[in-house]
């Protein structure tokens, strides 16, 4: 890697987290119209058009509030834990493609050749894509033990043990569904497993190849109960309602973030709804195709609508139109856990860790194995 | 290749090198949402009274050391969920190189050696379930 490719690496990591970052006012109106339309009354609906400036307002009102802590807390890890929290969100989002690589070819600018390059959409490009998300999802943990006990107060400790143990009970029954997903794309890397599902709904079966040719070879039609388990577990990593007691309101008052205030309340906010993003985004990735959907919006059929263009542009255009495609689906989840928040009652805890422990992983380890038979049968 | 110092890392890092930077972004990104809310805020007029410094506790005086005991159940939960995770690690190489051993003939064998391991870990989760070890009251 040159410093050419260093310089366009940075900044793409840069913007990719500032993606990340602008979406959490987006969510956050889209939760407080969306909730307020569910529960049968308007939203912010007074500053700007829509309630679109309510969170600038509020932003401008957190970064004014007094940035206290009580005697018994520790200032040092109580300023760092909100940081902390962005870092897996932030890691995580970065190692899932947004889009199809583009293709540059060598052109000539300001009197230099600059070389043919692949610029790819995602900020690292690796082929362990699944477990450097896994294992950056786990730090998640740290960054709630850290407020808790930095808080000084009974009420965040205790917060924070619950959500911690919520967090690791549910990675089990994460990574276990992951386990079904490797077994059928046979691959870590995420653009792999975008690759594999363009194209029609094929497999063999006893020998001959069947082909249902209307419907795309999205992993869902492989994995219905890995996704449902998937899902579930996500929303509890995400620390989301129903699984939502770590900062449910009337039980801790609010949680390991209860002496939180101000801007560092907001950056707990930008984590939670950056793990809400990677959460939708892998969902998008393992069993809905990713960026293409087939039968219209895969990059080979793009590119040969677009190959009157020169090489480049239509490089660039069909990542931008597969890009549109990503968020589409992204936002459809997005909406889907704004939804089920403001459907759903909480959980009571003991109900939450039977959920865990006895229900989910129970059934992602039959997965598992079925996987594993079907794979062996029918492959 | 004759470069030295900062650039020679840099370019030969790989992709580990982007995700040091990435987690130095984002903490120059806090650290600078911090300071400016630093800047901006409130700062106390009044003097810094006992009932303001003390921890939450809904309007009640804060009890003495009863803070030292926590509920073991979280020590459980914690070590179980690491004896299940390292199943779970021994799962992801046979997951990969399943279908590997199923292109050379020997799938069945690979994946009875996996049944097996998984009724081990299945055994230990069930007898847990029914000792009430994972129970929360």
């Amino acid at each position: 890697m040159d410093l050419f490719e260093i310089t366009i690496n940075l900044i793409k990591i840069a913007v990719i987290f500032l993606l990340m970052v602008q979406m959490v006012p987006l969510l956050v109106w889209v939760e407080r119209r969306g909730s307020a339309f569910i529960q049968n009354r308007f939203g912010p609906n007074r500053i700007g058009p829509l309630g679109l400036v309510q969170n600038l307002a509020d932003l401008v009102k957190f970064l004014c509030k007094e940035d206290f802590l009580g005697h018994k807390g520790r200032k040092g890890f109580f300023y760092a834990a909100p940081v902390l929290s962005l870092i897996p969100a932030a890691l995580a989002f970065g190692a899932i493609p947004l889009s199809t690589p583009i293709k540059v070819e060598a052109f000539h600018w300001l009197g230099q050749s600059w070389g043919p390059y692949i610029f790819h959409f995602q900020s690292f490009v690796m082929g362990i894509g699944i477990v450097f998300v896994l294992g950056v999802s786990s730090l998640a943990v740290y960054s709630l033990l850290l407020a808790g006990w930095s808080s000084g107060s009974k009420f965040s400790l205790y917060g924070a043990l619950r959500a911690s143990a919520q967090a690791i009970s549910y990675e089990l029954a994460l990574s276990l569904s992951i386990v079904g997903v490797i077994l059928l794309f046979n691959t870590f890397s995420f653009s792999e497993m975008v690759t594999a599902q363009t194209g029609p709904l094929s497999f063999h079966f006893f020998g001959e190849v069947v082909t249902i040719s209307f419907l795309p070879n999205w992993g869902i039609f492989y994995q219905p109960l890995g996704a449902i388990l998937l899902f579930v577990a996500l929303f509890a990593e995400a620390n989301r309602l129903p699984f939502d007691l770590p900062e449910a309101e009337a039980e801790l008052v609010a949680g390991y973030h209860t002496e939180y205030s101000g801007v560092k309340i907001i950056m707990f906010y930008m984590g939670e709804y950056g793990h809400m993003l990677v959460a939708s985004a892998l969902m998008v990735t393992f069993y809905f195709g990713g960026y293409t959907f087939w039968p219209f919006l895969t990059p080979e059929k793009i590119n040969l609508f677009l190959s009157s263009l020169s090489p480049t542009w239509n490089s660039v255009l069909t990542a931008f139109i597969l890009h549109g495609v990503f968020m589409f689906k992204l936002l459809f989840f997005l909406w889907i856990f704004i939804w089920v928040r403001w459907t759903l009652p909480r959980f009571r805890y003991d109900q939450l860790m039977d959920l865990g422990w006895k229900t989910l992983l129970p059934w992602a380890l039959v997965n598992t194995v079925i996987t594993g038979i079907c794979v062996f049968l029918f492959a | 290749m004759a470069e030295s110092g900062v650039l020679s890392i840099l370019s030969e890092g790989g992709f580990v090198v982007l995700v040091l930077s990435c987690i130095l972004i984002v903490i120059t990104f806090g650290v600078l949402m911090l300071s400016v809310a630093r800047l901006f805020s409130a700062k106390a007029k009044a003097p810094l009274t006992k009932a303001k410094s003390l921890p939450y506790e809904c309007g009640l005086e804060e009890e003495e050391k009863e803070n030292s005991r926590v509920p073991v159940q979280f020590y459980l939960t914690a070590i179980l969920f690491i004896l299940f995770d390292i199943e779970i690690i021994f799962l992801y190489p046979w997951a990969l190189s399943f279908r590997d051993f199923l292109a050379r003939g020997e799938g069945l064998e690979v994946l009875l050696a996996m049944v097996i391991f998984l009724f081990i870990f299945v055994y230990g989760l069930f007898w847990e379930i029914f000792s009430k070890a994972l129970s929360w009251k």
